[in-house]
């Protein structure tokens, strides 16, 4: 059980401002890209990186590390924004999101940047990777966990359930999977596109421990981290309710944010608010 | 949004138009008057792919599935046992996220369903190699009795979106994410399975698809400048080929190049290459992506770092006109 304190909190929260920061200006700078699903998952993220897991930006490659997967690959900025802050790469490798020849593709691709552990961008398949890693990891007796970042979009993908499945009959106590519940996906409300609906009861159903949390409050997040490090024998699914946009009023709660960059007048207004 | 229709006002050629994907989900709206039988499937792309055009027009015959692509395409197979004419639409890589789907579902059990697949090739631009499909149609012409065509501007979506609802049976159509020129004439007319002169030549033949077309003929503009005539082919339909064409062109013009924004394993160039051995044989050349993935950048630049723009296509005719027998 690690303590939770007021100055870890402190920490996150001021690393999850300087992401979500981060993310608007290399939005701003690409010119395309999804800013809605990086910010709503940028407090999880951010506790992941700045307390849970165990990693070394100087050793991307050691063995026993923690592992993350951001199987909502389209949310790549908020991945990029942790391992820079991190120290994974120089942060000016930010300004060259989406790029030709950057690192920092449209989609995390782990063959051109440190830190990152799949490459993903279609839905459903990173869940999988997490449930092979976490499979390694118990075959090898490796002390390691891994952790998962799902969308609620991205769980109508059968594949999902396929791993869920796949992770509850191996008994991966040591993988834990976020569900990013901001409510929307590309098309609109997720229960109006195809309900996943009722989230937690179907992990439950298909044998995970099943926490609920508010996305946003760290202290929350920090607690399920606790939480999941105790349960035995079975995967935890972290349904976290989150805001898609978090951080900027003006994009908070709106799907037309899914997959749109911010213009110029829209990053200034948008760090005003984040500073 | 909503631009002028691409049917009413021809575009002036070269004018830029809408993307083919635009053109597509416009298409759909002006067909779906005239033919009730044909229904449109999304799988949360909607904006993406054109559809939501048709989606707002004609919301009962539009069907949502959510991010599931392996369960849209078999439902599609299975609205099509009923008589429907299910157009199933997502993007060119999660087309092949539902191929085994495609496979039997659609072919094998020979349903009528037509897919129709956004966002092919380097054209895909900044979203990366991931979401880049280069061999999207290699596999669907791998499928027994899959017919493929991949139209090259917006006048030929339309006809194309047209032709291939006429067609029974199962076909996989490329649309395109980038706004295209129109290259094709006013009087051009779309045939399935044919493949169409647009430009005449007696040095070389330029087989081209999709946004590859407008290169080609740029390049045989290019190659005009230094005296070489170089016919341009548009071959929108990549499976069945037309072999009747291509054995012509090999025999009046004695070489041929091949141009598309693919992989050049198992695309337009392995159709023509195919063809060629089979009917009448001379020296080609492929332009196309070299058994590599994409990556982020502006189509054009990675055009040019992955070696499609016409400048290749001149280099690879003159390559080809070296190697003819005299
Ligand atoms: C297999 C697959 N199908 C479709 C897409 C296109 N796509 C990208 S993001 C997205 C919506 C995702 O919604 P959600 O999972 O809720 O993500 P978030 O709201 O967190 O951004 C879709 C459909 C994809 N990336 N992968
Ligand atoms: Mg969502």
């Amino acid at each position: 059980m690690k303590e939770i304190t007021e100055q870890s909190v402190t920490i996150t929260t001021e690393k999850a401002r300087q992401m979500r920061r981060n993310i608007i200006s290399m939005l701003g700078q690409a010119g395309s890209g999804h800013t809605g699903g990086s910010l709503s998952a940028s407090d999880i993220v951010a506790c992941l990186y700045f307390w849970e897991m165990n990693i070394d930006p100087k050793n991307p490659g050691w063995e026993a590390r923690d592992r993350f997967v951001l199987s909502k690959g389209h949310a790549a900025p908020v991945l990029y924004a942790a391992l820079a802050e991190k120290g994974f790469f120089p942060q000016d490798y930010l300004n060259r999101l989406r790029k030709l020849g950057s690192p920092l593709q449209g989609h995390p691709d782990m063959r051109k940047l440190p830190g990152v552990e799949a490459s993903t961008g279609s839905l459903g398949q990173g869940i999988s990777w997490a449930v092979g890693m976490a499979l390694a990891g118990k075959m090898d007796q490796k002390p390691y966990r891994v952790y998962a970042l799902l969308g609620d979009g991205e769980i109508e993908e059968g594949m999902v359930w396929e791993a869920s499945m796949a992770a509850a009959h191996y008994k991966l106590d040591n993988l834990t999977a976020f569900i990013d519940n901001n409510g929307l996906q590309i098309d609109g409300r997720v229960e109006e596109v195809m309900s996943p609906l009722p989230i937690p009861d179907k992990f439950r159903a298909f044998g995970w421990e099943v926490l609920e949390i508010d996305g946003h409050d760290h202290r929350q997040i920090m607690q399920a981290l606790n939480t999941a490090r105790t349960v035995q024998n079975r995967p935890t699914a972290v349904i976290a309710h989150t805001i898609k946009g978090k951080g900027c009023s003006f994009m908070e709660n709106r799907a037309e944010w899914h997959g749109v960059a911010p213009k110029p007048d829209e990053v200034e207004k948008a760090l005003a608010e984040l500073s | 949004m909503e631009q002028p229709g691409t049917s009413q006002e021809p575009l002036l050629l070269g004018s830029s138009g809408d993307s083919l994907r635009e053109a597509f989900g416009k298409s759909l709206v002006t067909l779906a008057d005239r033919y009730d039988n044909f229904v449109v499937l999304d799988a949360d792309v909607a904006g993406g792919t054109g559809t939501h055009h048709f989606r707002r027009a004609y919301p009962k015959r539009f069907f949502q599935f959510g991010i599931a692509e392996q369960n849209m395409m078999a439902v599609a197979a299975g609205m099509a046992a009923t008589g429907l004419v299910p157009f199933v639409t997502t993007f060119a890589v999660f087309c092949l996220r539902a191929y085994e789907q495609a496979r039997l579902s659609v072919a094998y059990a020979g349903r009528n369903v037509k897919i129709v697949a956004s966002h092919p090739g380097l054209d895909v631009g900044p979203d990366g190699g991931s979401a880049q499909a280069l061999e999207d149609l290699a596999a669907f012409r791998a499928i027994p009795g899959m017919v493929v065509v991949s139209p090259a501007d917006p006048l030929e979506v339309e006809q194309a979106t047209e032709a291939i609802l006429n067609y029974n049976g199962p076909v996989y159509m490329r649309t395109g994410r980038s706004p295209v020129l129109r290259v094709l004439p006013a009087d051009y007319s779309f045939e399935l399975g044919k493949g169409k002169i647009i430009q005449d030549g007696i040095d070389a033949t330029i087989v081209a698809c999709g946004v590859e077309l407008a290169r080609a003929l740029t390049a045989a503009d290019l190659l005009a400048r230094e005296s070489i005539s170089a016919r341009v082919v548009n071959m929108s339909t990549i499976k069945p080929i037309d072999d009747e064409l291509l054995a012509k062109c090999a025999l009046e013009t004695g070489c041929i190049v091949t141009a598309e924004d693919h992989n050049i394993y198992g695309g337009l160039g392995s159709a023509v290459a195919e063809s060629l051995v089979g009917n009448h044989l001379c020296p080609a050349e492929m332009v196309g992506i070299k058994d590599r993935f994409g990556e982020s950048g502006e189509p054009e630049e990675l055009a040019e770092k992955y070696g499609i723009t016409a400048d290749y296509i001149c280099k690879a005719v003159k390559k080809a006109i070296t190697r003819k027998q005299y």
